[in-house]
């Protein structure tokens, strides 16, 4: 199920502002990588890049190569929505459907992908949600809003949303920085799970977050404002934050910059 | 980076010792007001210079100096400017109410006349200036094909217009048909019944009308829908742009292709305003005169056929009645403005009602 990604000089464009330039970094199946970093260096538009996102905006453009099982993503006859159903995505702010209940906010992706058969799409909303430890929360009122429920619970109904379609990947792009600790624990907790079945990369802030969830960390950094941002380190999670070899890795760490 | 930085803070103004302040009487306001208007009559009526109605705007001018000077005097400047602006405010809301109540209730009183099942059963078809009867029935086949068919052409081509405008659209082009959209908001209505004419009635018509001219109220429903579309196509504009960024990328994110979000996410979201915005519109469009006194006909008699012959409505027989030289004319015109107003209002009524059930309850 779950895929390894590969980034060879992915650099990654706005316009004419340059925001990352020449990444390089492996993603294992099966793990959590978390990519740190300060503000603006190019973190979440690094892991909008692996699910073909970044473009979405006018003027954006990548550059390099990006594979998953050694497919390249960004070849001229990839269907977009196909790497996009592959590698699913969570938001910063949780962003349900408003006009869809809760069910059908969990199947929309299924429903929109041409899914009509009411036996399976119940079947893999329950499924999901009980992976996104929501199930119990709302089972009695699949019916109500989704934008009626708490933001944790709607942060995991995105979750939910997401792994429905049973992607390979899941980018999450800070996901708990909108939501209080015991909602951040719930989802901390879910990734734990998550981990069985798909490979997890996700945006944080929160250095301790990056510590407890994730096997590996990237730490990027930009040199000064309008710089692209680069890939200072890459390693497993504890050697980073225990024994980093780049001097800027350990000031950031240890709060002495950024 | 330790610099010291040495900064002379404003003092903070001095704290009052008590949070209470002195309040004016509730019965203060109603009592100002009332001795207000007293004054205002007095004045009016003492010197003879005018009636109620200058009493009221008077009145009015005298409670704000009233209401200020006794605010002032017991609650502090501040309170007193409050309350002025407050009255002020409401008396604007009421200033903007007025002119409507007042056309509802004209509409009301002098409509209810001729309010009978004659009204909306007859045509004016063989009825003189000394007939009582005679009806808009005609005219309100008129009006519900003419806007209906416009509505028809009109929906369809301004929303998917503004979608290309928002969702498609880059560069020039879309700045184009930006441009001219707006421009064509400042058209004047008698000028698209003019282009019709020239153009439909008087040059493409004839080649499927042996030759001559066909005036029709399909003629009517093209100069109304060249009136609606800017409408339409700018409130659907502004209405897509509401629509959240996050959500379209919510749905791209799930695999889901650009003209299926559009269609099943940002279309619903933004549905309530989409309906507000072709509502506008075809009010409007109901209450046009001119293009359709242009390539309608305005027929007297029942015509439902609208690709054929002339055909009337609401708007153009309030027009013929109110210039007719018939004691019971007047009161027709009167009925069908009614008519008029009522038709609109249940159009919105039923739109909105229809728009609200596709969302969620709370």
């Amino acid at each position: 199920m779950a895929k390894r990604i590969e980034a060879t000089n992915v650099t990654a464009y706005y316009g004419a502002f340059k925001a990352i330039e020449n990444i390089n970094l492996t993603v294992e199946p099966k793990t959590v990588t978390a990519l740190i970093g300060p503000s603006g260096c190019g973190k979440s538009t690094f892991l909008r890049s692996i699910n073909r996102m970044h473009e979405v905006l006018p003027g954006a453009r990548v550059e390099g190569s990006l594979t998953i099982d050694d497919q390249d993503i960004y070849d001229r006859d990839v269907d977009v929505t196909a790497v996009r159903r592959m590698i699913g995505m969570v938001f910063q702010r949780p962003n349900p459907f408003p006009t869809m209940s809760i069910f059908e906010n969990v199947v929309a992706g299924l429903r929109l992908n041409g899914i009509r058969r009411k036996s399976i799409l119940e079947e893999a909303a329950e499924k999901a949600l009980r992976s996104a430890n929501l199930w119990d929360e709302v089972k009695d009122r699949l019916g109500k809003p989704g934008a009626g429920l708490s933001g944790g619970q709607q942060q995991r109904l995105c979750i939910a949303r997401t792994i429905a379609v049973e992607p390979q990947v899941v980018l999450m792009d800070e996901p708990c920085s909108a939501l209080d600790p015991i909602s951040t624990l719930a989802i901390e907790d879910l990734m734990f799970q998550l981990k069985d079945k798909f490979t997890i990369v996700i945006v944080t802030h929160n250095m301790q977050q990056a510590a407890r969830v994730s096997d590996r960390t990237a730490f990027f950094s930009i040199e000064k404002t309008g710089d692209p941002g680069r890939l200072i380190e890459y390693d497993n999670t504890q050697k980073i934050f225990s024994n980093p070899s780049v001097k800027k890795t350990e000031d950031y760490i240890t709060g002495r910059f950024g | 980076m330790t610099t010291t930085v040495t900064t002379h803070r404003p003092r903070p103004p001095a704290q009052p010792a008590t949070l209470r302040a002195k309040r004016l009487p509730r019965y203060a306001a109603p009592a100002i007001a009332v001795a207000a208007l007293l004054v205002a009559a007095g004045v009016v009526y003492g010197l003879g210079i005018g009636g109620p109605v200058l009493v009221v705007v008077l009145g009015a001018l005298c409670y704000l100096a009233g209401l200020f000077t006794a605010a002032n005097a017991v609650e502090g400047r501040r309170a007193a400017r409050n309350r002025t602006w407050s009255a002020l405010i409401h008396s604007a809301f009421v200033l903007a109410v007025l002119p409507l109540a007042s056309v509802v209730w004209t509409l009301v009183s002098k409509g209810v006349e001729r309010l009978d099942g004659n009204f909306f059963g007859t045509s004016m078809n063989n009825i003189g200036a000394r007939d009582a009867n005679g009806g808009a029935y005609h005219a309100i086949i008129g009006t519900l094909e003419q806007v209906g068919i416009a509505t028809l052409i009109t929906v369809p081509l301004g929303v998917l217009c503004a979608i290309y405008i928002v969702e498609y659209g880059r560069g020039r082009f879309a700045f184009a048909i930006r441009f001219f959209v707006d421009v064509m908001t400042g058209i004047p209505s008698i000028v698209t019944g003019l282009f019709v004419l020239a153009f439909w009635v008087l040059i493409v018509s004839p080649w499927f009308n042996d030759g001559r001219p066909g005036f029709s109220g399909f003629a009517a429903a093209l100069a109304l829908s060249v009136l609606m579309l800017p409408t339409v196509v700018r409130s659907t504009e502004e209405m897509l742009r509401l629509v959240p960024a996050p959500l379209r990328e919510g749905a791209y994110a799930l695999g889901v292709p650009k003209w299926k979000t559009i269609l099943r996410v940002v279309l619903p979201t933004a549905l309530p305003g989409i309906v507000t915005g072709i509502m506008l519109a075809i009010a409007r469009a109901a209450g046009e005169t001119a293009p359709v006194l242009l390539v309608a006909g305005g027929g007297a008699a029942i015509n439902f056929n609208p690709f054929e012959n002339n055909q009337s409505s609401l708007a153009l027989f309030v027009y013929q009645q109110a210039g007719e030289a018939s004691k019971y004319s007047p009161a027709r015109a009167w009925t069908a403005a009614l008519t008029l107003v009522a038709l609109v209002l249940v159009l919105t009524i039923a739109a909105k009602l229809l728009a609200r059930r596709n969302r969620l309850g709370r």
